[in-house]
């Protein structure tokens, strides 16, 4: 009796899948699926692999890089951009010490209320607090950004596909549309107060390019040339840091622990097999 | 219940005598897990991942608890704190990323628990009860594993607990009310989130016991073992303690190497980027995944895209999308019926030839699906998860009963013993006949 109801079902399953296989080939040879302008660009635009000093399991964050790229997050981005995930203590990791952070955190004013009035207040910012945000709310970011929210930037760069290699690719990406992707896809003509850009999800940005030219953001004393390669670089080896600020510990403890597992392994295995010696299995 | 020959608790030390006396706890854990349980001594690899689950749960028990501490269950500020977690907790970082790859590695080895219990013919009498008891562990593991995945209330969680809890609103008549019930709300929102996760907290112990359930189930006829063939004397086992202590203390060694490979050094490997970004529920994202592990799964809910209807009207008698919800709950309930559908006298794969290469077929069925289940719903994908899931279903409810009656096996050992000594002398058959007298 089981097997009778099971075989029906089966069949019954079956045959709707075959069925709808059948109507999807159908559909497939007579109408083939278009391929749309975001796939044709993803194609021939493909992400630049960066290799950052933090890639692989050796990798680590180069702390005078991650200093450049909060500059240029200071000095370009955060007119616009948060990172309110990060407290401003946060950067001892990248080599400040204490009197500049609280010299960086001064800068910044900190929504708060009035002691005496009770009136709504800012004041100047301290290490434990974390970076405030650019707009009091998401309508006032709209009226700002011609409708667009400029996101928080502090997990950026786990966020998105590529993340470093993205930030940078997507920073340095702007340019005019190509004339074969005009041709091939006329809809894809990007719109009025858009900016294209081959690495954004659907090809036009709100965003207007950011880092427009050489020394836009001026290096201190034998750092790289502020071209906008090395700026983008820069904030996006920055950007990893604000999304993954654990990494060095996390590699640090990783490496104790896998050689602690491989001795404890071939211990296990040893005496397994002297356990064993005396038994065929 | 154990062998005649099985080894009895004798304590030694006045304190555990004196326990053992008055709460023979001692003699329980002895006869369970120490030297009181005679098992096969042919028992291969594959036969760790049971003890590899379990040390999976505890890891996700003990992070879990410890994550439980520092997070706060409300849709304003859930994604926060798990951010406060990986930045300023101590070690927060860890407890997470464990707790996160830990969910993976789970399903990792209970899937190839599974997949041996598939294979070798785990799920036939006598063991139905423990079959049985597996795949409601795995019922549990998979809500439990959704929910987990919501707390973060990232995009990802939002929307795939929006397309899972939507699921329920296919059913005719009650669909929208159960679905509204079920959430607390026409959305996932605040109610939903503290439900998932009372019950995240709640149902891991209920895995437990059930998971008690499932060793007292197989203690009664004793461990399978690769031959299939059962026990016949003292000679074809071992206790469990020291020979499995140390076998399995070898593979808990490798596992929890590869396991710390990845939480240290890949711990976002098996996320998905969208999940770090905060819930919107006014933003889609592009493609709507869910966790690795229920790819197959979601491949079988999707792969149903036509109605049933009666040819030449419009009239709908199950519209395509109940038909994927219901495939999909019976691609996982039709599992319960296995000891009855495969009637294949023969236990292990290892002397089945035909069933076998249905096997095989159906390891890469399997995979196929699971491909397809993490790629968007666009053709090719489609289609090529559409046949794959019409052999799911055709393997279990059509193939096995047809092989078990028609297939032809190989002749099967004697005993555990004699497979033992014939694999261990196999260039000297001779040798071998003379050590199994």
């Amino acid at each position: 009796m089981v097997r009778i109801l099971g075989a029906l079902v089966g069949l019954f399953f079956s045959i709707m899948l075959i069925w709808a296989f059948g109507v999807g080939a159908y559909n497939f040879v007579t109408d083939p699926p278009q391929k749309t302008a975001e796939q044709w660009v993803q194609k021939n635009f493909p992400m630049e692999h960066v290799s950052w000093s933090f890639n692989g399991p050796f990798g680590k964050y180069d702390n005078a890089q991650l200093q450049r790229g909060f500059q240029v997050y200071s000095e370009v981005c955060a007119a616009c951009h948060s990172i309110h995930l990060v407290a401003f203590r946060d950067l001892k990791d990248l080599g400040y010490n204490d009197a500049e952070i609280k010299a960086i955190a001064k800068k910044r004013q900190i929504p708060s209320v009035d002691p005496k009035t009770g009136e709504a207040a800012t004041r100047d910012g301290i290490p434990a607090d974390k970076f405030p945000h650019v707009y009091p709310n998401d309508v006032a970011a709209r009226a700002a950004n011609n409708n667009a929210i400029p996101p928080d930037l502090s997990l950026m760069a786990k966020a998105r596909h590529g993340g470093a290699d993205y930030i940078h690719a997507l920073l340095t990406g702007f340019r005019e549309q190509p004339a074969e992707l005009l041709k091939k896809f006329p809809d894809s003509k990007t719109p009025e107060g858009l900016h294209y850009n081959p690495y954004f999800a659907n090809l036009n940005l709100a965003m207007a390019p950011p880092l427009a030219g050489e020394g836009q953001v001026t290096y201190g004393e034998g750092q790289p040339k502020p071209t906008v390669d090395q700026m983008s670089k820069d904030v996006a080896a920055f950007l990893t840091w604000t999304a993954e600020p654990k990494m060095g510990v996390r590699k640090a403890t990783g490496f104790p622990v896998v050689i602690f597992l491989l001795f404890a392994g071939v211990l296990a295995y040893l005496s397994y097999r002297s356990i064993w010696a005396d038994k065929e299995h | 219940m154990s062998f005649p020959w099985a080894e009895h608790y004798t304590p030694k030390n006045p304190v555990m005598k004196w326990v053992d006396e008055r709460l023979p706890l001692p003699r329980f854990i002895y006869n369970a897990v120490g030297a009181g349980y005679p098992v096969p001594r042919n028992l291969n690899y594959f036969w760790n991942f049971g003890v590899l689950a379990g040390i999976a749960l505890t890891i996700q028990l003990v992070t879990g608890i410890v994550l439980a501490m520092h997070y706060a269950a409300n849709a304003g500020i859930a994604f926060e704190s798990v951010e406060h977690i990986m930045r300023d907790v101590n070690s927060g970082w860890l407890l997470r990323y464990a707790h996160a790859n830990g969910a993976s590695f789970f399903f990792i080895v209970v899937y190839i628990h599974m997949f041996r219990g598939l294979y070798f013919g785990s799920y036939k009498a006598p063991r139905e009860m423990v079959w049985l008891l597996g795949i409601v562990i795995f019922l549990l593991m998979m809500a439990t594993a959704f929910m987990g995945y919501v707390l973060p209330w990232g995009q990802m969680s939002f929307w795939g607990a929006q397309v899972i809890t939507g699921l329920f609103s296919a059913i005719p008549l009650i669909g929208e009310t159960l679905h509204t019930w079920l959430l607390g709300g026409f959305a996932p929102g605040d109610a939903a989130l503290n439900r998932f996760f009372s019950l995240h907290y709640l149902l891991p112990f209920v895995i437990a016991g059930v998971i008690i359930l499932h060793i007292w189930a197989l203690h009664i006829p004793g461990s399978s073992n690769p031959t299939g063939v059962e026990v016949k004397g003292p000679q074809d086992t071992v206790p469990f303690h020291p020979y499995y202590t140390a076998k399995d203390g070898f593979g808990v060694a490798v596992f929890l190497l590869i396991f710390a490979i990845a939480v240290f050094f890949a711990p976002n490997l098996m996320g998905h980027p969208d999940n770090y970004i905060p819930a919107n529920p006014m933003a889609t994202p592009a493609h709507i995944v869910p966790e690795w592990y229920f790819w197959p799964f979601y491949a079988i809910l999707r792969a149903f895209t036509v109605d049933l209807s009666i040819p030449f009207t419009s009239i709908v008698l199950i519209p395509a999308k109940l038909l994927g919800v219901l495939a999909m709950f019976a691609s996982i309930l039709l599992l319960f019926f296995l000891s009855w559908l495969d009637t294949s006298p023969v236990r292990s794969g290892t002397y089945r030839p035909l069933f076998k290469k249905f096997f095989a077929l159906l390891i890469v069925d399997v995979l196929v699906l699971g491909y397809c289940g993490g790629a968007p719903a666009e053709e090719p994908y489609v289609m090529i998860s559409q046949i794959a899931a019409a052999y799911y279903f055709a393997h279990f409810l059509i193939i096995l009963p047809i092989i078990a009656t028609i297939e032809k096996t190989d002749p099967l050992p004697g005993s555990i013993t004699e497979a033992v000594l014939a694999k261990a002398h196999k260039n000297d058959p001779a040798a071998a006949a003379v050590a199994a007298e």
